[in-house]
């Protein structure tokens, strides 16, 4: 390993530590401030609530297998397609990638003892688990929420108003979560980088992060505006989006969407970081294109601000806005395009491992591509007055959101699992996980774009029997996505408990987090290390013992 | 033997690619069939898309394919790939592109916009037939009260006075006309309601005639609701408080589903009912058949209450009815929207 670790100066010269030297079981379900611990926790947490969302979906999906209304009854159908899109929004992908990963590694990758505000990322934590025990009330008090998880009033105002409320609370709070994890991230990321880390220097995963974190700030608070004044109007008479007394219905739209937009690349940006760290890793190159690609990350942090009305085509917009935000759509492509082509570029040439994580890896980038391609299709105004809210919006977003968070985050589950328990993943369980998970999201989310273009909208617990043969296959694909889970999770536990030993860095990786023990220490090294290269140096270092092939060779970095 | 230069391989690839991607974007036949003069327009730019789309689609998929299997690490290898960390020409290359391809659809989007009237919703909204929405009106009052109006006489008679219509107006060729057949759409949970101002008609479908320049201008009573025709390629949001519109020509007869695209209630997935598209005989002999009907019983077909905005929105507040709008529970409007299973679907498919 070229990184030294120099010693600068032990840190416990400040005087004692208050942490024993090893954290117990029972501190990870406690208020403590270790970010590693709160990473755990942020993870733990979210794939128990992946369990609950991927329920409801095959509940719907079993619904939909016939064309009547002949499994759940449609209110709680409707509860179903309302909060298996707010938990796998709200409760996994956001708290598994932004809570859980960045908690977790950002710290480790800029060389950092902590998070900036260590309680403050505790609290941020601790918002959620109320939250989910809030939206889990929603359904014994009322039947759940039942008007989508976009909540448009006025039949959010007339529909389930005490589960709704509750629906709006619990957004409310993993908001406020989402802010403070935010200020958290931009200032360690700005202030507590190893004094030898420049800005080009840090992982491309900070990058994404600090886009993030940005988009978050920025969004967030609008969307709890709208949340309380929609709560208002639910409870107390207000009439904010009541169009009898002088409300408006589309004034929610612009300040739901405002947020809820940036909110999918609040679950993507983290993703592309996740991709940027593996596919290196595990494909032995330097990344291609370093700068384009966290450029990128803000590029499309501050166009994602500016694109929101793309949603809101066929509702009350003017034709401007229609126009106006079909180019600022398509724009986006632009520096998405260029992050998939950096990594396809990395890939050329490499001498790619196959592991479980580089699959996941690569299966995302190929889901991204159809996903990001249909994405263009609906940016287009004219094309998506056509589709909008039908199967074919349901097929796109499940392939960037499942095809490409979802992998992600089993993809830094199988990189980095190894650090986060000192222990590795099986790797045989791995490759049947992500056959079965392949296989099932291509069977599932492709016949949604054609049912959407050929007439089936979104959001329905009954349909034309024309659609029914799609639907059935859409269904098996689901159940297939269900049995693929099973032996990701035998895996986790039962590695966790009995894997194979991992050691500091079992993937040969040159990022930070490999240079301290698995599982890291409390306050992550003993002294704090020193930068002595870049993150993704792989086949540099050496020249004098280039191989035959010219090509260095591994043993020259170990 | 000489072995065959890489630059030929390209070139032959990218003729490969080149064809295979216009013949998808030819024949993909994901669309239903067109029935309106706006639906060839959207296929159009939807056929330039797939085809840029599979181009793309098989350059980076084969690339990455081409990736794994060329570039996986063979057995005993250990050491790690070319320290390539990046290339400027080739970044600059696939910014450009993308850039390029981005900004040609945005224009041929805007062009099929303007095309499909996108531009001039509400652009002639003071048609004097709006006055025929007052419900207490029946369909003998009004008649000759609507052959004496003008146009715009009566622009502030309802929500069409508000200076902002959404949706899509009349196409360039069309806007100094009148519409030919104007509609006035309701949506309600969970039924469509379609007034026909010019003659009092009220029913639970459309009926419109083919070749005709129609209107229609799109309400909702209790929550947002969205009108859809997939085969006219149309859409609109039936906003409460905000008036929305669509004009089109269909230019194929036929039965077409009318299928509510937002979410707006338990039985959102049953608002459905059809679109017939009559040819000019027909729609004649229709409206005839359906006056004669209306002046024999001197009753239209309305909701029993005729309940104002507020007052169903306030009913609905307090009620929360689980089921069907009870007002309605006796107009032949709810049997004909509920009766779904009876649309000739499979006529207006693909043949």
């Amino acid at each position: 390993m070229a990184q030294a670790e120099v010693s600068i100066k032990p840190t416990e010269a400040q005087g004692g530590h208050g942490h024993p030297d090893k954290w117990k079981w029972y501190d990870y379900f406690t208020f403590n401030v270790d970010h590693k611990v709160i990473g755990i926790q942020y993870l733990v947490t979210s794939f128990l609530f992946y369990l609950v969302g991927g329920f409801m979906a095959v509940l719907m999906r079993t619904e939909l297998a016939t064309p009547d209304s002949d499994f759940l009854s449609p209110e709680l159908y409707n509860a179903f397609l309302t909060n298996h899109g707010t938990i796998m929004i709200f409760l996994w992908i956001v708290p598994a990638a932004i809570g859980g990963f960045g908690n977790f590694l950002i710290p480790l990758m800029i060389g950092a003892r902590d998070m900036a505000f260590p309680k403050l990322n505790a609290l941020a934590f601790w918002l959620n688990p109320p939250a989910g025990a809030v939206l889990a009330a929603s359904f014994f008090l009322g039947g759940g929420a039942q008007s989508g998880w976009t909540s448009y009033p006025p039949l959010s105002e007339i529909t389930a108003n005490l589960p709704q409320t509750l629906w709006c609370v619990a957004l409310i709070m993993v908001g406020t979560s989402s802010i403070l994890g935010s200020v958290n991230f931009l200032v360690t990321i700005w202030k507590m980088r190893v004094p030898s880390m420049a800005w080009d220097q840090m992982p491309l995963f900070c990058w994404a992060m600090v886009a993030t974190s940005i988009l978050a700030l920025f969004a967030t608070p609008v969307l709890a505006a709208a949340l309380i004044l929609l709560t208002f109007d639910i409870n107390f008479g207000t009439s904010f989006f009541k169009p009898d007394a002088g409300g408006n219905v589309v004034v929610y739209q612009h300040l739901f969407w405002f947020y809820s937009h940036p909110a999918v690349y609040l679950m993507i940006l983290p993703i592309f970081g996740i991709m940027s760290e593996v596919i290196p890793v595990h494909a032995r190159k330097p990344i291609f294109g370093y700068k384009a690609i966290a450029y990128s990350s803000l590029t499309i942090c501050l166009v994602g601000l500016f694109v929101w009305v793309h949603h809101m085509f066929t509702s009350g917009t003017a034709p401007w806005m229609r126009i106006f935000f079909t180019i600022s759509t398509l724009i986006v492509a632009v520096p998405t395009g260029v992050k998939i082509f950096s990594w396809v570029a990395t890939l050329w040439g490499g001498k790619i491992r196959y592991t479980t994580a580089m699959l996941f890896a690569v299966g995302l980038l190929s889901m991204f591509v159809f996903g990001g391609l249909s994405g263009v299709t609906l940016g287009a105004a004219p094309f998506d007055i056509h589709v909008h809210d039908t199967y074919y919006v349901v097929g796109h977003f499940h392939y960037v959101l499942f095809g490409g968070s979802v992998f992600g985050i089993y993809s830094g589950v199988y990189h980095w699992f190894p650090k986060i328990t000192g222990r590795m993943l099986n790797e045989g369980l791995g490759k049947v996980h992500f056959v079965l998970t392949f296989i099932g999201t291509i069977l599932t989310f492709t016949p949604m774009h054609n049912l959407g273009m050929q007439g089936m909208p979104r959001r329905v617990a009954m349909y034309d029997p024309q659609f029914a043969h799609l639907n059935q296959l859409v269904t098996v694909g689901a159940y297939i996505l269900a049995v693929s889970v099973i032996p990701f999770y035998i895996n986790v536990i039962w590695s966790w408990m009995a894997g194979a030993k991992a050691g500091p860095n079992p993937w040969n990786a040159l990022t930070m987090e490999w240079t301290t023990d698995s599982p890291p220490i409390i306050e992550n090294w003993e002294v704090l290390p020193v930068l002595t290269h870049g993150p993704y140096e792989y086949g540099m270092d050496k020249a004098d013992q280039v191989g035959p092939a010219g090509e260095p060779t591994e043993a020259t970095r170990v | 033997m000489k072995q065959i230069p890489a630059p030929f391989w390209t070139l032959v690839l990218g003729i490969a690619v080149t064809l295979i991607s216009l013949w998808v974007g030819q024949n993909h036949n994901l669309l239903p069939v067109q029935a309106s003069e706006q639906a060839p327009l959207v296929d159009d730019l939807f056929g330039v898309m797939v085809t840029i789309g599979t181009a793309l689609f098989i350059v980076v998929q084969g690339a990455i394919v081409y990736s794994m299997i060329r570039f996986r690490r063979r057995k005993g290898d250990d050491t790690d790939g070319p320290p390539i960390e990046g290339n400027l020409p080739l970044e600059a290359f696939w910014t450009a592109i993308p850039s390029i391809i981005v900004v040609g659809l945005g224009l041929y989007s805007v062009v099929v916009f303007q095309e499909m009237g996108g531009f001039s919703p509400g652009g002639h909204h003071g048609h004097g037939a709006m006055v025929a929405m007052a419900p207490q009106q029946s369909v003998i009052d009004v008649a000759p009260l609507l052959a004496q109006m003008g146009p715009g006489e009566n622009a502030d008679a309802d929500v069409y006075s508000k200076s902002q219509v959404y949706g899509f107006g009349a196409s360039p060729l069309l806007q100094p006309n009148q519409p030919d057949v104007t509609v006035n759409v309701t949506g309600m949970q969970f039924a469509w309601i379609f007034r026909y101002p010019d003659t009092g008609i009220t029913d639970g479908e459309l009926h419109i005639p083919v070749g005709k320049d129609v209107q229609l201008k799109i309400e909702a009573q209790d929550v947002i609701h969205s009108f859809w025709v997939p085969q006219f390629r149309l859409k609109q949001d039936a906003l409460p408080g905000e008036p929305g519109e669509l004009r089109f020509v269909a230019t194929r007869e036929g039965t077409y589903p009318v299928v509510c695209a937002e979410l707006c209630g338990s039985y959102h997935g049953a608002m459905r009912t059809q679109v017939i598209v009559h040819s000019p005989e027909d729609y004649a002999d229709w409206v005839a058949s359906r006056v004669a009907e209306a002046t024999s019983t001197t009753t239209v077909a309305q909701p029993l209450e005729n309940p104002s905005d507020a007052e169903y929105l306030a009913a609905m507040v307090k009620d929360r009815p689980t089921a069907i709008a009870p007002d309605l529970a006796q107009s032949p409007v709810q049997i004909a929207q509920m009766d779904h299973t009876q649309m000739d679907h499979g006529a207006a498919q693909n043949p």
